[in-house]
């Protein structure tokens, strides 16, 4: 969970709870899985009101990465771009879902436009969005074996069958 | 490398049949995305699944009917004329770009988004160059010049989409006529774009670091020579269309979409200003010079399929306006950054310099290094919000590259605009929505 330790800054800028992280002059909130929805819910209130945004990131190629903040880093991370119309601001926030057991709880009832984001996530990282109204698949086919945009999902070795041929 | 097969018993994307709906679903399929209160959604679920079964119908509309826009699948049940639900299916032209885009180096990485919305390729380019620009840290030293070539193509690119909007527009609702005259004008457009970049489509002419050529002699005449020509023709259209009683009684109160419902939903572009709500990157997060331009945003009121309509065929006009600041204003200058590490060295020096020949051949087969980091970069395309989230590790390749697709999200919006709703309409929403396949299955 996200012990804020001070090591290196002594003073983490935290909003929420949650530290936040300058990138490349963009925002980034990191927040743990149990503060997600809360954070989420809390920065709608706070003015942004649109979820434009979610999708998954995969970091088995990376895993000894650095997240500062005394945040430990998990296979994938969940992010999520908020923005705000009134504010004329965007503030990502990111979440680490470790691979064990890969879920997160939905988005659907504070942002209902993220239905489509969260089963795309679903069908590519295979990140299950619990008390989301329609866990399917969106873009591969129902009957496809593995999630495509993990890293360790093999290309190059998919079965084709084509119907009617000759094997 | 051993192919996961988590467990993942996903249940059918299909439209449920009535008889298996249980309220959650229900609410989900007619109104999910409505910030309800609870009772409000129980009253709703309660109205809906007394409709007996055998008095409604699930039909397929797609994913090859015509007036679909590529290959869009909506499943939709009919009460006689009448559509009570609709779910889009999506997924047929799922390519797997974004993996395809972990393989590519970020030089080559154009030719892949490019392609994705086909129909203002160019906005696709500049979002994904303007990402990688930033996360090296040269997205404030990309020579001015390049920088106005970057607004004159992505505001052309807009108009020659608005006018294939207006041609499939058209042609949905029955003036075939228009069909042609949109095309016709938005091949103008096309051929100015082959004559600076090679290509009608798909030109991978943005490039991180500024553009792969600089303007064509006589590119002025060729621009002033479309921006003459087109507004007789607008007005042409104005009066084929706009005024016509026929037109205005297939669009106006069809397909209506509220602010708060369009918010909610994350839809962005010309569906969300059609709600009333000014909002457009390009004056409210000005990326480019956009902020020394002056143009108008065009806003709706009743978020209805006319809205939708007038305000594309009105953002032409704006475009236009645009366009004829920027020629006045196109500075002289280089077209790319001089930058060892991102750009080849010029055509001559590979003559003469052996380093030079290494360099030109290590750059087009390795490609460029580009920092650790992430970065998420979000501009203003004729659909809507397109943004490009790449996730680097150091090396040539993005680590992830995702881009957030205006489509995508956008048709999110059309079972609620359905509802309700004849089935002929359905049509009419559809060519509203404006969606690209390409990129909402990338």
């Amino acid at each position: 969970m996200s012990d804020v330790t001070d090591t290196v800054e002594n003073a983490v800028a935290t909003q929420h709870g949650c530290p936040v992280q300058d990138s490349h002059g963009q925002q980034v909130l990191h927040a743990s899985r149990d503060q997600y929805v809360s954070v989420i819910k809390a920065l709608a209130d706070e003015g942004y009101e649109m979820c434009v945004d979610l999708t998954g990131v995969d970091y088995l190629a990376n895993p000894h990465r650095t997240i500062g903040f005394g945040i430990q880093p998990e296979r994938f991370e969940v992010v999520v771009n908020l923005l705000s119309l009134t504010l004329r601001k965007r503030i990502r926030v990111r979440v680490q879902v470790p691979a064990e057991d890969a879920t997160l709880p939905t988005l659907f009832d504070v942002h209902p436009g993220t239905e489509a984001h969260e089963r795309e996530t679903f069908d590519m990282f295979g990140i299950v969005f619990t008390g989301h109204p329609d866990m399917t698949r969106i873009l591969m086919p129902e009957d496809w074996d593995g999630h495509p945009l993990r890293k360790d999902y093999s290309q190059g070795s998919i079965p084709v069958q084509f119907k009617g041929a000759h094997s | 490398m051993t192919v996961i097969s988590a467990g993942t018993a996903e249940g059918g994307q299909e439209l449920l049949s009535r008889s298996e709906l249980t309220a959650k679903e229900l609410l989900r399929e007619v109104g999910s995305v409505l910030r309800l209160s609870e009772t409000e959604a129980a009253l709703l679920a309660e109205v809906e699944t007394e409709a007996p079964e055998d008095q409604t119908m699930i039909i397929n509309m797609g994913p090859q009917h015509p007036s679909t826009h590529g290959v869009l699948r909506l499943m939709l049940e009919l009460q006689g004329e009448t559509v009570l639900r609709c779910k889009p299916i999506i997924g047929y032209l799922h390519t797997g770009m974004e993996k395809t885009g972990e393989a590519l180096t970020y030089m080559q990485g154009g030719t892949n988004v490019t392609r994705m919305d086909y129909l203002s390729p160019l906005n696709n380019e500049l979002v994904f160059s303007m990402a990688v620009e930033k996360l090296l840290g040269i997205d404030g030293d990309i020579p001015e010049r390049a920088v106005w070539m970057r607004m004159l193509l992505s505001e052309l690119n807009r108009m020659s989409s608005h006018l294939l909007f207006l041609a499939t527009n058209g042609m949905d609702l029955g003036a075939v006529s228009m069909m042609l005259y949109g095309w016709r004008e938005r091949e103008d457009v096309l051929r100015f774009f082959q004559k600076v970049t090679g290509l009608r489509m798909n030109h991978n002419f943005i490039r991180p670091g500024g553009l792969a050529a600089d303007l064509p002699s006589g590119w002025r005449d060729d621009v002033l020579a479309i921006l003459e020509g087109l507004p007789s023709r607008l007005e042409e259209y104005d009066i084929l269309m706009t005024g016509q009683p026929i037109w205005r009684e297939r669009l106006q109160g069809v397909g209506v979409i509220t602010a708060q419902e369009a918010i909610a939903l994350g839809a962005t572009g010309p569906i969300l200003r059609s709600t009333g709500v000014a909002w457009d990157l390009r004056r409210d997060m000005p990326y480019l010079h956009y902020d020394q331009l002056e143009f108008d945003v065009i806003v709706g009121q009743y978020g209805d399929a006319y809205d939708r309509y007038a305000i594309r065929f009105n953002e032409i006009r704006e475009s236009m306006r645009i366009v004829y600041q920027i020629l006045d204003r196109m500075p002289s200058g280089d077209y790319r950054i001089q930058n060892k590490k991102v750009t080849p060295p010029p055509r001559a020096r590979i003559d003469e310099s052996m380093e030079a020949l290494i360099h030109h051949f290590k750059i087009f087969t390795e490609g460029f290094k580009v920092p650790e980091g992430e970065v998420y970069v979000a501009i203003e395309s004729p659909r809507g919000e397109i943004g490009c989230y790449i996730v680097s590790d150091g090396s040539a390749n993005p680590y992830r590259m995702h881009v957030r697709a205006p489509s995508f999200v956008n048709i999110q919006t059309m079972p609620h605009m359905m509802r309700g709703g004849l089935v002929a309409d359905a049509v009419a929403v559809i060519s509203s929505v404006d969606p690209v396949l390409g990129e909402v299955d990338r």
